[in-house]
């Protein structure tokens, strides 16, 4: 369960708008059920209470839209920031990819956001309601007379239970306490991958890209796919494709887009959230990020504003192709 | 109607599979259904449904139409297609069952589209009652009955036996095969498990939802409709609400250069998507917000403006589960369906 509240949230923004610190809110608005959380703008005080909402069912990352919502509105929007989407937030500003004057960031803190996929394998389909108590949740059902009662860290999505930090990287005001850099446990699976002979890591992909249908989600909800026209968009790039031919095609897409983030991905995981097709998109990104680290030194992308990634810097220190290969690249 | 034991059901799909290939929901492992190809061992899935649309076996998302290879000054044209061979496709729901009638309205109308025509030729659909809708299903929005489910072979499943109707000659066939494994039955039965059904349909949340305001003639009243710029304001314009749908029939047709010829093939496409329909003029929709509004237009009203009233929605609910930002037709529905008429 979060510990601010919906309330906490809105008495914010209502004051914020109230004394025209900003002229809208970027946040998230309720669904038909309780977990079908919809990222939006909010204008008014009164849009607010009708349709704003916060729980655990928010774990979209708002900074992404802060590219076209900043070019859109007038004044400053107020946008509410998890920590994790404060790295974001920072990676696109690193790019230029919005006027940071624009934005007035709400860092708000988290426990965690729940999977309703997870909620639905322990409690079961049909969920008519979720609601949080305590540090359970209670989930009624269509087919269950008494309603079930979860730890909320028992469906936790997967990139909560490996946060990587609790730690606000970029706000305007915090609500409630900062916390701290996390040590997490999110490479253990490409540890795990990395294990594997090159013929079963070949299958695993295989098997995973297979599956995808080309949606596109992953690269529209990736704040670091920012390009205002992608590649596999332009028919005039020659590689344009909508659906992929073969299976080389089907992990062409996946891995370029892979490269083309890699070092700029702050791990928000927003790109397995999205797949409709369940692919665990994110370990292809945490590949390069333990190598980066293994390689030029541990770093974060989002961490700050500006920071030159290792892979587009240079220093005397960086380890040479040959030395990559040795130090186990040719597993890699 | 004729009956079999659940217990049974092993030897049911082989013999169904001896002389057509057979596909069922089977759970993959990530614990969600996929059709996958019957042989021995493989389990027929418990879940309600597939994330991707059984419309993949009639409109595939990508599939060569024609080839063409140079060599000097001649050109040879090359027709890809094999014979195809009869198949069976097990386990369609109601709602499924539905949108191959609203594709069939799209493909096989003149010009009848002959790849599509003749996997459906080759195609035999048995459906299966629903036993378990979700929250998220709204099929009776569009007069669709979990209950009776279309096909050319209907099934309804209880604790311990399936019962089989045959509803088309292609069906008959099927059953006739399935003879020595099934026995004639009475209806009662199945009349019962319908009835436990249409129980749950009435408790489900989206149980009240209405398409009465939607339909031919409808463009003008809500082609305007302020609140388009609301709904679409978050869409993050990717195609999984298409690719999922199992009524989205759109496709795009390209060439793909060999070196010494050309495979001319066509592949999915979604009008969410920026370089939907380009032209020399470019994309006609130039906004998210239009192409947002194009597909829901086209569900809920240039479809059955065009098709005798009837919707290009079956009420699956996969859009409602997949979309990144959880927007989808009922919220659309519930915003510009619920004006007064002005």
């Amino acid at each position: 369960m979060q510990k601010i509240t919906r309330d906490q949230l809105i008495e914010k923004a209502a004051s914020l708008l109230g004394n025209g610190t900003v002229s809208c809110v970027l946040g998230w608005e309720k669904g038909e059920f309780d977990y079908d959380v919809t990222p939006a703008l909010f204008e008014t005080e009164s849009e607010l209470r009708e349709k704003f909402v916060f729980g655990d069912f928010c774990g979209a990352n708002l900074s992404k839209y802060l590219v076209s919502k900043t070019r859109k509105c007038e004044g400053r929007i107020l946008v509410f920031l998890k920590p994790c989407d404060t790295y974001s937030f920072n990676q696109l500003l690193t790019e230029h990819r919005f006027d940071r004057e624009k934005a007035y960031v709400v860092g708000i803190p988290c426990e965690g956001m729940a999977d309703i996929e997870r909620v639905k394998e322990l409690c079961g389909d049909g969920i008519s309601s979720v609601t949080a108590d305590g540090d359970e949740l209670v989930v009624t059902t269509l087919y269950d007379d008494e309603p079930v009662r979860v730890k909320a860290e028992s469906v936790l999505a997967e990139r909560c239970v490996n946060c990587k930090s609790k730690k606000h990287v970029a706000y305007d005001e915090l609500i409630g306490e900062d916390g701290e850099v996390l040590s997490s446990a999110r490479f253990d699976e490409v540890a795990r991958l990395e294990a594997m002979t090159p013929d079963e890591r070949f299958a695993f992909w295989q098997n995973e890209l297979s599956k995808c249908i080309r949606c596109n989600a992953c690269r529209n909800v990736c704040p670091a796919c920012t390009c205002e026209r992608c590649v596999f968009d332009n028919p005039s790039s020659g590689v344009e494709n909508k659906a992929a031919a073969n299976s080389f095609e089907e992990k062409m897409f996946h891995i370029i887009r892979a490269f083309h983030v890699a070092g700029r991905c702050t791990d928000c995981g927003e790109c397995s959230r999205v797949c409709p097709q369940n692919i665990p998109l994110h370990l292809l990104n945490r590949k390069f990020i333990k190598d980066i680290d293994d390689f030029y030194g541990e770093y974060q992308a989002g961490a700050e504003v500006g920071s030159r990634a290792p892979l587009v810097n240079y220093t005397f220190d960086d380890l040479e192709p040959g030395e990559v290969f040795e130090r186990g690249g040719q597993d890699a | 109607m004729r009956k079999c034991s659940l217990e049974s059901i092993d030897r049911v799909f082989a013999a169904i599979n001896a002389d057509a290939s057979l596909y069922l929901p089977v759970d993959g492992d990530d614990g969600k259904a996929v059709y996958t190809k019957w042989e021995d061992g493989v389990k027929w899935s418990g879940a309600l449904n597939t994330v991707r649309s059984p419309k993949s076996f009639f409109f595939p998302q990508m599939e060569d139409l024609v080839q063409f290879r140079t060599e000097g000054k001649t050109i040879e044209v090359i027709d890809p297609r094999k014979e195809s061979e009869d198949f069976v496709v097990f386990g369609v729901r109601a709602c499924d069952a539905k949108s191959f009638e609203v594709l069939d309205r799209v493909f096989l109308v003149d010009p009848v589209d002959s790849y599509y025509a003749s996997r459906r030729e080759h195609g035999v659909i048995v459906t299966v009652a629903c036993t378990r809708p979700v929250e998220t299903c709204f099929c009776k929005t569009f007069g669709i009955d979990p209950a009776e489910p279309a096909g050319d072979v209907s099934v309804w499943k209880t604790d311990s036996e399936l019962f089989w109707q045959s509803n088309t000659e292609k069906g008959e066939k099927l059953l006739e095969k399935l003879a020595d494994l099934t026995e004639e039955c009475t209806d009662e039965a199945v009349a019962a498990q319908k009835e436990k059904i249409n129980s749950v349909m009435s408790r489900l949340p989206l149980a009240d939802l209405k398409a009465d305001a939607f339909g031919a003639g409808k463009t003008m009243k809500f082609f305007d409709a302020p609140e388009w710029d609301e709904l679409s304001e978050s869409c993050i314009a990717c195609g999984t609400c298409t690719y999922v749908c199992p009524t989205c029939q759109c496709y795009d047709i390209k060439d793909f250069n060999t070196g010494n010829g050309v495979i001319r093939f066509r592949c999915w496409d979604s009008c969410m998507y920026s370089e939907f329909t380009k032209m020399s003029a470019g994309q006609p929709r130039l906004t998210q917000k239009e192409r947002f509004r194009q597909r829901f237009m086209h569900k809920l009203v240039y479809y059955p403006e065009k098709n005798g009233g009837l919707f290009s929605c079956v009420g699956c609910g996969r859009c409602l589960s997949r979309c990144p930002i959880s927007m989808n037709i009922v919220k659309v529905m519930k915003t510009i369906g619920g004006k007064a008429d002005e």
